[in-house]
């Protein structure tokens, strides 16, 4: 009894918090990503060599103690073009997640909330969407859009908003029967006022848990992109995507340019989906927005023994 | 039923045409087909000129996409702006025929062996290898298709040749026959698929699996089960007849609801191999300008998936009779 009481009286944050903390893997993955970030947001510091910086007498030079992990066509240090790069594909990664994030969360609060012919009609836009080959449509808006990294991100968040969107239709689905709701209604809120001050906060889960997977996803299609040179331009801006695409030809004399960018995208977004996950775990959400199946004994004080 | 499948056709044609026509501006908007030839200063500008005016590029975008909408609707889909003239259709039907041999084999052997993990982590549970199958499906989630690619053709392609000494190398990295092949060769054109078709399966093993894990628990919580177990049959009846059977219904509706996203690994995969695919046609075409060919991939493409997704849809009600859509 007295710890349910002790569990009643902590804030939300801090069960949350102690529930992802108890997945070791998880904390792990999220320190990882922290120390990732610092790494490349630091590069004006930590790299040894500046953006771009040629050295045309070490051309495709192999890893050594000048060049760590060797020099690509130009002489440039691959290692310092990873730490670049990542600076970009990081800064894509979280823009991406988090616009695509804004417009799926009021995509689905508004077909949930308000339902009807709304509903109706934006789902029936969201299915078509998700229906479509997406890669193939990137590329095309890509093309049309052009290589700057804006117009990536604009791509990238335009065609990544429709998973998000479904979940939390469906929640808003059922919250909107939830007594509190009506209690709103009652006294006279306005819908976007129910929406977005009722039914987001109990959204809070569904939205972490997809934004964080959606950088995974983001930073994945970026790369792709700029891999088949229809992201953002390697002419100017270094990401780990097109420094693959660029290098894939001397990948046999030189296999750490491409290994390099490619194991920075792999640990990147490996700590990305464990977050993710551990995220799932901490909020205790599904991914298809439904509830919890019954049968998964979870015991009251901790969720530690909880595995999916 | 049937209502249910001609509304969802219905409302995919405004969808395709819309398509088209975003195609078609875009293709015309950010290339040009005869780019390589303004390049070449041994042609004169008046024969570009007439060149240009021959494919029809002069004329205004709408008449010119009427033309195409008119031809198309009625099965001819024209010719390539930058292959000299050859019709579309051989065309895109060779990239089509090889692409699905790609698919095919990919999708077996990643079904099969999906479902194979997923039944294993759903069985044994807190187990060595679910541990194991789940790291493993994340690592596929999280590497790019593209390097995963790269990485084959460097270790299994090159470094495994170099090891064993063999030239030429065992797994080829590239096209569909060893250069100078004459005729058709079994054996060469399956070694020429290995990779590729690797390439392509590893994310969809980690999915499938990840799908038939969560399915196969379901079922397993479910009474049928425990009358089954009830009944005294024996553990492996209950989880193979009773247990993956139901379960495999959801997971082949899931797999086919996710095409969208095997032509996405397709378009990576045909490119890192270069394979003569649908999505290296799409590829190629993009970059060229060619917008008849672009087109034709696309439209052809997107209507698969549709039908695909329409087919999971429809089968997922036939399959499971709970789940019928409305009347039925």
């Amino acid at each position: 009894m007295a710890r349910a009481e002790a569990a009643l009286a902590e804030r939300p944050v801090v069960v949350v918090w102690r529930r992802f903390a108890s997945r070791r893997l998880s904390v792990v993955a999220f320190m990882v990503l922290l120390i990732t970030a610092a790494v490349v947001a630091g590069a004006d510091v930590i790299a040894p060599y500046a953006s771009g910086q040629q050295n045309l007498d070490h051309v495709l030079a192999p890893p050594g103690d000048d060049f760590l992990l060797g020099t690509d066509t130009l002489g440039r240090d691959t290692l310092s073009q990873v730490l670049f790069a990542g600076r970009i594909s990081l800064a894509i990664g979280v823009s991406v997640a988090l616009i695509a994030a804004v417009l799926g969360t009021t995509v689905g609060l508004v077909a949930g909330y308000l339902g009807g012919r709304i509903d109706a009609v934006l789902m029936r836009f969201t299915d078509t969407l998700l229906a479509l080959p997406l890669l193939m449509m990137i590329i095309l808006l890509a093309r049309i859009l052009g290589d700057s990294v804006t117009d990536v991100i604009l791509v990238l968040s335009l065609l990544g908003w429709m998973a998000l969107a479904r979940i939390i239709r469906a929640k808003a689905l059922a919250l909107r029967e939830e007594e509190f709701i009506a209690a709103a209604r009652a006294m006279g809120a306005s819908s976007g006022r129910i929406m977005f001050r009722h039914l987001l906060p109990n959204l809070v889960g569904e939205i972490s848990v997809a934004v964080s997977l959606a950088v995974a996803g983001a930073i994945l299609a970026e790369s792709t992109l700029s891999f088949l040179g229809f992201g953002v331009s390697a002419a100017h801006t270094p990401t780990w995507g097109n420094m693959i695409g660029g290098n894939e030809g001397f990948m046999t004399v030189e296999p750490w340019l491409v290994w390099a960018p490619g194991l920075a995208i792999v640990v990147t977004v490996l700590a990305v989906n464990y977050v993710g996950d551990g995220l799932r775990d901490a909020f205790d959400v599904r991914s298809d927005g439904r509830e919890r199946e019954p049968h998964r004994g979870r015991s009251k004080g901790g969720t530690a023994s909880r595995r999916r | 039923m049937a209502r249910y499948v001609l509304t969802r056709l219905a409302t995919t044609i405004p969808i395709l045409l819309a398509i088209s026509i975003a195609v078609f501006w875009g293709a015309n908007h950010v290339a040009d087909p005869t780019v390589s030839l303004t390049l070449n200063p041994r042609i004169a500008p008046e024969d570009l000129a007439a060149y240009r005016e021959h494919l029809g590029l002069g004329e205004p975008l709408i008449g010119r996409y009427w033309q195409w909408l008119g031809n198309f609707v009625q099965g001819d889909l024209g010719t390539s702006l930058v292959q000299n003239g050859a019709e579309v259709w051989p065309i895109v039907r060779t990239a089509m025929a090889n692409t699905l041999v790609l698919i095919v084999i990919a999708a077996i052997g990643s079904l099969a062996l999906g479902i194979a993990i997923g039944t294993v982590s759903a069985v044994r549970r807190g187990s060595f290898l679910e541990n194991a199958a789940t790291t493993g499906s994340f690592l596929g989630i999280s590497i790019p298709p593209f390097w995963l690619g790269l990485m084959l053709q460097l270790f299994l392609g090159l470094y495994l040749a170099n090891w064993l000494g063999v030239t030429p190398p065992l797994l080829p990295t590239a096209g569909l026959y060893s250069p100078g092949q004459q005729g058709f060769d079994l054996v060469d054109r399956l070694r020429h698929l290995v990779l590729p078709a690797m390439a392509l399966s590893l994310q969809l093993v980690a999915v499938y699996s990840r799908y038939m894990r969560a399915s196969l628990l379901d079922v397993m919580s479910s009474d049928h089960i425990r009358a089954a177990r009830g009944r005294g049959l024996p553990e492996r009846t209950v989880v193979v007849r009773h247990g993956v059977r139901n379960a495999l219904i959801p997971v082949s509706t899931q797999a086919a609801t996710d095409a969208g996203q095997l032509v996405g690994g397709l378009i990576v995969t045909e490119q890192v191999f270069q394979y003569p695919g649908m999505g290296r046609l799409f590829v190629d075409a993009m970059l060229g300008g060619d917008y008849p060919v672009l087109l034709a991939a696309v439209m052809i493409t997107a209507a698969a998936v549709f039908l695909v997704n329409l087919a999971a849809d429809v089968s997922y009600g036939v399959l499971d009779p709970r789940i019928r859509r409305g009347t039925g």
